[in-house]
């Protein structure tokens, strides 16, 4: 069953970054893609549990700031080692220049 | 006075886990994100130049090695290339496996492959290792890279400057890897899946040091070893140098990188060589900021830092009585003043290892 959450404004993240976002006691990474677009996934690295808001986005790929595993946030597939479980992703909607994600 | 246990399956692995000192979150000085960001971008050109050095000298050095040998004028010549082979190769290994040196990953991983084979360190076990190494920064039984361990082993610290222990222990892993078989402690941090990678690198770096111990005996000259595998003995001591000050002598079982990391400032040959790794506190704390802008990190949080030493000798002097002080007491270690501007030590967290400071 959706369960569309406000997470943030559309302004609130720069191209190609990601921010934070907490909601009963769950933690979320809410990105902006180069291309305009805004994707979702669970906030932490499915390596050592290391939040991913300090890491680096590079075009698609988001690079844990601890130890340089690599994940597509756009379908949260691991791929680069030392991460080897892909991570949790969520449905985006955007409304006007506010961003949901749907936590189910 | 507690006798600790570095084994990664002993009870002070256990209780790292108990204590909550297993993966935990960490101290890091205030770093805006956009000023983060701009550090942790990625480049190619620097890291491209800096290899282009590194293996143009490798070849001239091994050249006139080869041309003068085995005449005395080729020593110098040999000692360049193994300082390159034994050492900058250490600093390639380490920055490549973080994935920084390179913007472009196959730049990174090609780089990697080359510098784990001279260093002999798996790629695949070492970069589980140095992950570990990363979550558990000198946690007594969860870093497996702990390269002083208390007490301090003098011999084993000595003869590693010339690769005698390190080196030989790489070449026994090897060729156990080889046979088929990991070292249990190898798989507390490998995962199945990653494991027969172990064992598929260990068996083509035999089959190198296979042809190159085949050449010599076809040729009767040790000549194909001092260009492979000796070099590893012979230019080991400036990555042991600059190594043992990374931790040596500093807080174990701590979670804030200013209480075991050391930041010691150095000239630009021992930088090139080293990959500006002497900024380790630095680096600890963000491991993602690639080497080449680590002077630019240092200077943004210095004032968070304790004082960085000011050279290689002034940092030897620092560490080594306390080395010698912990053959009697294990519990001591070296805690730096903070200055003024810093955000003090969480003493109340830190309360078990501080205890032993003075």
């Amino acid at each position: 069953m959706p369960n569309w959450i406000d997470a943030c404004g559309t302004d609130d993240i720069d191209p190609e970054d990601l921010i934070r976002f907490d909601h009963a006691s769950q933690t979320f990474a809410i990105y902006h893609a180069p291309d305009g677009a805004f994707y979702a996934t669970a906030g932490r690295c499915t390596h050592e549990d290391v939040h991913l808001c300090d890491g680096l986005v590079m075009g698609h790929l988001i690079e844990c700031p601890k130890h340089n595993g690599q994940f597509d946030y756009r379908n949260g597939k691991a791929l680069r080692a030392p991460v080897c479980v892909d991570l949790q992703t969520y449905p985006v909607r955007i409304e006007g220049d506010r961003v949901f994600i749907d936590i189910g | 006075m507690a006798k600790r246990d570095y084994s990664m399956l002993g009870p002070d692995a256990r209780r790292a886990v108990e204590n909550g000192l297993a993966a935990a979150e960490w101290y890091h000085s205030e770093v805006p994100r956009k000023e983060m960001k701009a550090l942790m971008a990625r480049s190619d050109a620097p890291a491209i130049r800096d290899t282009v050095i590194l293996f143009a000298a490798m070849i001239l050095f091994a050249g006139l090695g080869i041309v003068l040998w085995p005449g005395w004028w080729s020593l110098p010549f040999w000692l360049a290339y193994g300082v390159l082979y034994g050492s900058a190769m250490d600093s390639r290994w380490h920055e490549c496996s973080h994935g920084t040196a390179f913007r472009t990953q196959w730049m990174n991983d090609a780089v990697y492959q080359v510098a784990c084979f001279c260093i002999v360190r798996n790629p695949v076990s070492w970069r589980w290792s140095h992950a570990r190494h990363h979550t558990d920064t000198v946690i007594v039984g969860r870093d497996p890279e702990i390269a002083i361990m208390r007490p301090p082993a003098f011999v084993r610290l000595v003869g590693n400057f010339f690769g005698i222990f390190d080196a030989i222990h790489g070449w026994t892993r090897m060729i156990l890897n080889a046979s088929g078989r990991l070292h249990p402690e190898e798989a507390t941090y490998i995962p199945q899946s990653e494991q027969h990678k172990v064992i598929r690198v260990a068996r083509i770096w035999t089959a190198i040091y296979g042809l190159t111990i085949m050449a010599v005996v076809l040729t009767g000259s040790i000549l194909p070893l001092m260009l492979i595998g000796l070099p590893r003995l012979y230019g080991a001591w400036h990555h042991v140098m600059t190594g043992l000050l990374q931790h040596g002598g500093l807080a174990d079982n701590v979670t804030d990188h200013r209480l075991n990391s050391r930041t010691v400032l150095m000239n630009p040959v021992s930088r090139f060589i080293y990959w500006n790794m002497n900024y380790h506190v630095e680096h600890h704390m963000f491991p993602m900021v690639p080497y080449h802008r680590l002077p630019a990190l240092h200077a943004m949080i210095r004032h968070d830092l304790p004082p960085p030493n000011p050279s290689i000798a002034a940092a030897f002097r620092e560490m080594w009585p306390a080395l010698l002080r912990q053959l009697r007491n294990e519990d001591y270690f070296l805690r730096r003043d903070l200055p003024a501007t810093a955000r003090p030590y969480r003493d109340d967290f830190h309360a078990a290892a501080l205890g032993a400071a003075e």
